[in-house]
């Protein structure tokens, strides 16, 4: 099936026709019995991977396997924040990297993702957080990512609904970072899903994986499914919060904790919020979505736990957090509230990595933040899959960190959950 | 919220707790002699059980003390708690774990 190519010109002609002879995006593909590579997980992450694969490394048999719906996981379930200003070198040009493809992702995929570079503020409520955040902000700078400093009041300026005034954690000023913003998260799914879809890539749903098959040298050569075998000599697993348990069909353990993060919206309301605003140390994150929706992010629960849900309390502290920073909030009603599973790494930063089964590739530990690199991670692991190495930007991204001792400590950087 | 029984003082909601991670991690008997994969394997390296996990509480506004306890990740229910020192229950078997 070729693909329908979008424009406004194709727009124009089906409002004109009665919207008939739209297509479907992508085929429902049933598996085949064997396969050049296949990405276990059908998130932004793992579409996106089989995306490049097809494209960039010209593999003709790829599929996806999703246990659940594409992007029915953490790429529908997380706040669509995207920004790079990362401490470390190592992490900053990963993420820059992800915000570089971002800002041509629409015209690539010709799907309209909804990049909003609307900028990101990071606010800053005490002496530390104002020492941290102006260190993050000259890291950036010497790095080339954008990232600057901001006043209360400028903050202001930027931000009006934003109280700068006595309340118990004041604002002591916030870092800016002009070409963050937000995405369409189910966009960058259907985006990736069409786009690898039309190179022949098979995306595979209703389809989980049971058991991953080896060889008498301990290679991967096939994936037990709920759809049956397949064969394939090279596996990357893109599978978030349930890498764990993926990962433990190979007789693999990694350094991962899966915690429930939730996020809510509130009842849609006019455009009244230019920006997105985070504050790690009040723990509440806020954008509006172009629907109108406040689209705000909790924190993680205290304990491990795969139940997508998560405990009541910790939302009413974002809000809490939201309705002092913001009181013109104090009386919208929230819609809907939810729960992803996210897989923390110690350190906080992900890992991409080939892993000791050869053949076996993963992508995981992006934790609460991983929607933001998600062309960027897609991107460097179809490389390290096709090539069997790592692309140099995700090379430092190791397993075998933890035991080296090389970590890319971006939890210590920012003292807080992020 | 969770409500948690600790072994000491009985059921408390979740707030009056901290959790502490996976249970019966042993600190290496001869850290010396560890080799820097062994340390990763203590450190960082843990189950991530989708299922029936054994991990550590300690009822900070409470009684203060640490205990282990049985909880299913796939629903939260606990299946039982019991004292440090302790073997883990079998999870079959949740009526051992008082």
């Amino acid at each position: 099936m070729t693909m329908q190519r979008y424009s406004a010109l194709s727009l124009l002609g089906r409002a004109l026709t009665g919207h008939r002879g739209w297509q479907p995006q992508w085929r429902r593909a049933s598996p085949r019995p064997d396969y050049d590579a296949v990405i276990v997980g059908g998130g932004g992450h793992g579409l996106g991977a089989a995306y490049y694969l097809a494209a960039e490394h010209r593999l003709a048999r790829v599929a996806v396997l999703e246990k659940g719906w594409i992007g029915g996981g953490n790429t529908g379930r997380n706040t669509t924040i995207i920004r790079s200003n990362y401490l470390f070198d190592e992490s900053a040009a990963l993420y820059d990297h992800a915000l570089k493809l971002w800002e041509h992702l629409s015209q690539v995929l010709n799907y309209n993702v909804m990049l909003s570079q609307r900028g990101v503020l990071m606010l800053a409520h005490s002496v530390h957080d104002v020492q941290v955040i102006k260190r993050h902000v000259h890291a950036n700078r010497a790095s080339g990512v954008d990232n600057e400093w901001l006043s209360p009041q400028q903050a202001k300026e930027f931000c009006p609904p934003l109280n700068i005034g006595d309340i118990r954690y004041p604002v002591l000023g916030a870092a800016l970072q002009r070409r963050g913003g937000t995405a369409r998260h189910d966009a960058v799914a259907w985006g990736y899903a069409r786009a690898a879809d039309a190179l022949g890539v098979d995306i595979i749903e209703n389809c989980e994986v049971t058991g991953i098959r080896r060889d008498a040298h301990g290679a991967v050569e096939a994936l037990d499914t709920t759809r049956g075998v397949i064969r394939t000599p090279k596996v990357g697993v893109a599978a978030a919060g349930h890498t764990s348990v993926v990962m433990k069909m190979a007789g693999l353990r990694l350094p991962l904790e899966s915690y429930p993060l939730q996020a809510l919206v509130s009842e849609p309301v006019k455009p009244v919020f230019p920006c997105v605003v985070m504050s790690n140390s009040m723990h509440a994150y806020i954008s509006q979505s172009d629907k109108g929706e406040l689209v705000i992010g909790a924190g993680t629960d205290a304990y491990t736990s795969y139940t997508q849900r998560g405990g009541l309390h910790i939302s009413a502290h974002a809000l809490e957090a939201v309705c002092e920073l913001f009181p013109i909030f104090r009386r919208l009603r929230m819609l809907r509230n939810w729960g992803g599973i996210v897989d923390l790494t110690p350190d906080r930063s992900p890992i991409i990595a080939k892993t000791a089964v050869p053949g076996l590739y993963v992508n995981c530990g992006w934790g609460t933040g991983g929607f933001k690199a998600t062309p960027g991670s897609a991107h460097v692991f179809a490389w390290t899959i096709a090539r069997d190495e790592p692309h140099p930007i995700n090379a430092p991204f190791t397993i075998e960190r933890f035991r080296d001792g090389h970590l890319i400590d971006e939890a210590a950087a920012a003292a807080v959950a992020h | 919220m969770l409500l948690i029984a600790c072994p000491y003082c009985g059921v408390r909601p979740e707030l009056e707790f901290v959790y502490g991670g996976q249970a019966h991690v042993a600190r290496p008997a001869d850290p010396d002699t560890l080799s820097a994969k062994d340390w990763a394997d203590f450190l960082y390296m843990r189950d991530n059980t989708r299922g029936v996990h054994a991990e550590r509480w300690r009822h900070t506004h409470g009684c203060g003390r640490f205990f282990n306890a049985l909880r299913d990740t796939r629903s939260d229910q606990f299946l039982g708690s019991y004292c440090i020192g302790a073997p883990a229950p079998t999870a079959h078997d949740p009526q051992a774990t008082r």
